[in-house]
């Protein structure tokens, strides 16, 4: 059975690539091109399609399913109603499946289980990625901010730290907007 | 006092969707005891798919998506129903500049006249199948759309076949200017503002607004889940009632200048607010030396009663989905296709306008499709 991967974040298609050879998939066609999709498509006449909401290209995949020239083989456009389930967890997820018609519910449901796991880990990455950087981004903010009162106030480094906190504290904002205020009244004052 | 409902709408960036940004920045949702969040989406399959699984209340929807899905011919099968109409016409068909010039001097007459530019266009196909050249390329939003159905119903007038003598490709309305600019499409039929945009740029001409084709064609709905629609009827009373109200508001010229600013936002449509405020004007330049061609009917949000669904004007669709082989005929699929504009809510909410029914130009009965469909040279018929 062969599955196109239509997607053009290159981490999250190989992510889902993956856990697709994993579940025992093993003919896969990753494309990231989205000039002439259909013809792509057409030529590679696969037997699942998968594409993530975030693509353009979605709409264009649709007109597959018109009847006309282009149209090599039927394709069902759903899975089939009592499998409302899965297709929900698919879209949250954000991942769509185009089925041809002929394929084993079974193997659809598993490749629908796969995308919605792959698919999560991915923006779990993601996310924790993001929040790792501001991590870092605000332990910078601090660093600097403490520097900026150390020197303006002749204070020690766990001293300048305290300041701050207390400042926040008593105006009920995060350590980090303190810092920032700092950063900025810093160079206002320069 | 209801409890204040959230509710979760999708949108596409186009004009069209004026009401909504209205209603909901001019806190007329919030009067109607409604909190709505307006979501950008990138696709017409997205909105359709979010509202089927109930990531949204209700989305910006092309009309003919929402028979499309009552008719079980989309992916889904979820039943989706139209209590409110958000806009009529508002499309146009645009080509490449190179494209025009062919077409001017195939022209037999002013190719300002439907008739006249699509004879050109027939000549100018032919004349490439003779060269063995490729077919000419038409972009449309999606395969249920008026903007499908408006540019094979104008290829058709001329005697081409749109399944055979064009290739007519689908793509999302942002998209339509940058594949006119690759030479991808040399043409498109694309709701505003992408048009004006194409022309701004310098890329396209204007050949037709949509109304000089269909004088009142149903466009946009508001569409809902069917169930979510029978079980919750005072949201969608509310929603008429704010979304009458901010069609009015946008209809009137002294808004003109607020309103297309709030529709210039990034997050809304995101494209210069002079182009927004011409399309609402109903003046839209052509790109044919300082030519601009001013029709009332260009785009109609609420005027004359365009918030009211009518039932025939659904049943004009699904004639529109039979003659391109869309859809099988049946009467219970015609009644189906009925049953998804639900005049029904908007009645009881308003008094309708008094010459709010569907008019059609060209005329049409839909209670013989039948005849309809005889009358065209080109596309299915149905027996009977």
């Amino acid at each position: 059975m062969k599955i196109v991967v239509v997607d053009q974040n290159p981490i999250r298609a190989a992510i889902l690539e993956q856990g697709l050879r994993d579940a025992g998939f093993s003919d896969i066609l990753h494309i990231d091109e989205m000039r002439n999709l259909l013809r792509r498509i057409y030529a590679a006449d696969p037997d699942v399609i998968l594409i993530d909401l975030e693509n353009p290209s979605r709409d264009t995949l649709e007109q597959m399913f018109q009847v006309s020239r282009a149209v090599r083989r039927p394709v069902a456009m759903f899975v089939d109603k009592s499998d409302a389930d899965s297709i929900r967890a698919s879209v949250e997820a954000g991942v769509s499946a185009y089925i041809v018609d002929g394929l084993r519910k079974d193997r659809i449901k598993s490749i629908l289980e796969v995308c919605v796991s792959r698919f999560d880990a991915f923006s779990r990455l993601t996310s924790e990625l993001h929040s790792a950087k501001s991590e870092l981004e605000e332990r910078k903010i601090l660093d600097r901010a403490k520097g900026l009162l150390m020197k303006a106030k002749n204070l020690r480094e766990d001293e300048a730290y305290r300041m701050m906190r207390t400042a926040a504290m008593r105006e009920n904002k995060k350590i980090v907007d303190v810092a920032r205020s700092i950063i900025t009244a810093a160079e206002l004052l320069k | 006092m209801n409890m204040r409902r959230s509710l979760k709408i999708g949108f596409i960036p186009l004009v069209d969707a004026a009401a909504l940004f209205v209603a909901a920045d001019k806190g007329f949702f919030a009067e109607q005891g409604l909190d709505v969040t307006l979501v950008r989406e990138i696709s017409w399959a997205n909105l359709r798919d979010k509202l089927a699984v109930g990531l949204y209340d209700a989305a910006h929807l092309l009309a003919p998506m929402a028979i499309a899905a009552k008719l079980g011919l989309d992916r889904l099968d979820v039943p989706l129903a139209a209590p409110v109409s958000l806009a009529m016409n508002g499309n146009a068909i645009t080509v490449s500049r190179a494209l025009h010039a062919e077409l001017l001097a195939a022209a037999d007459g002013d190719i300002s006249r439907p008739a006249v530019s699509a004879g050109a266009l027939a000549k100018v196909a032919r004349k490439r199948q003779r060269a063995g050249r490729e077919q000419l390329t038409f972009g449309v939003t999606f395969p249920f759309s008026m903007h499908n159905y408006l540019l094979r119903y104008w290829i058709a007038q001329a005697g081409l076949d749109p399944d055979a003598d064009l290739r007519l490709v689908v793509l999302p309305p942002p998209y339509m200017v940058e594949n006119l600019e690759q030479g991808k499409v040399d043409g498109f039929c694309v709701g505003a503002p992408w048009s004006s945009v194409a022309v701004a740029e310098g890329l396209g001409v204007i050949l037709h607004m949509s109304c000089e084709i269909f004088a009142r064609a149903p466009e946009k709905v508001l569409a809902l889940r069917e169930d979510a629609l029978a079980d919750d009827p005072s949201t969608a009373t509310a929603l008429i009632h704010a979304l009458v109200r901010a069609a009015a508001y946008v209809d009137d010229a002294e808004n003109r200048a607020e309103v297309s600013a709030m529709l210039a936002r990034p997050g809304r449509v995101g494209v210069a607010q002079d182009i927004i405020a011409a399309t609402l004007r109903g003046e839209l330049e052509t790109g044919v030396d300082e030519n601009s061609r001013v029709d009332r009917r260009c785009l109609i949000i609420g005027a004359g009663g365009a918030c009211r669904p009518d039932p025939r004007q659904a049943a004009w669709i699904y004639a529109h989905m039979l003659r391109w082989g869309q859809a099988p005929y049946s009467t219970r699929l015609l009644d189906a296709a009925r049953s998804v504009f639900k005049p029904d809510y908007y009645n009881a909410a308003l008094t309708p306008a008094p010459g709010a029914a569907a008019a059609f130009e060209p005329a049409f009965d839909d209670n013989d499709i039948g005849a309809y469909l005889r009358g065209f040279a080109i596309g299915q018929k149905i027996a009977g």
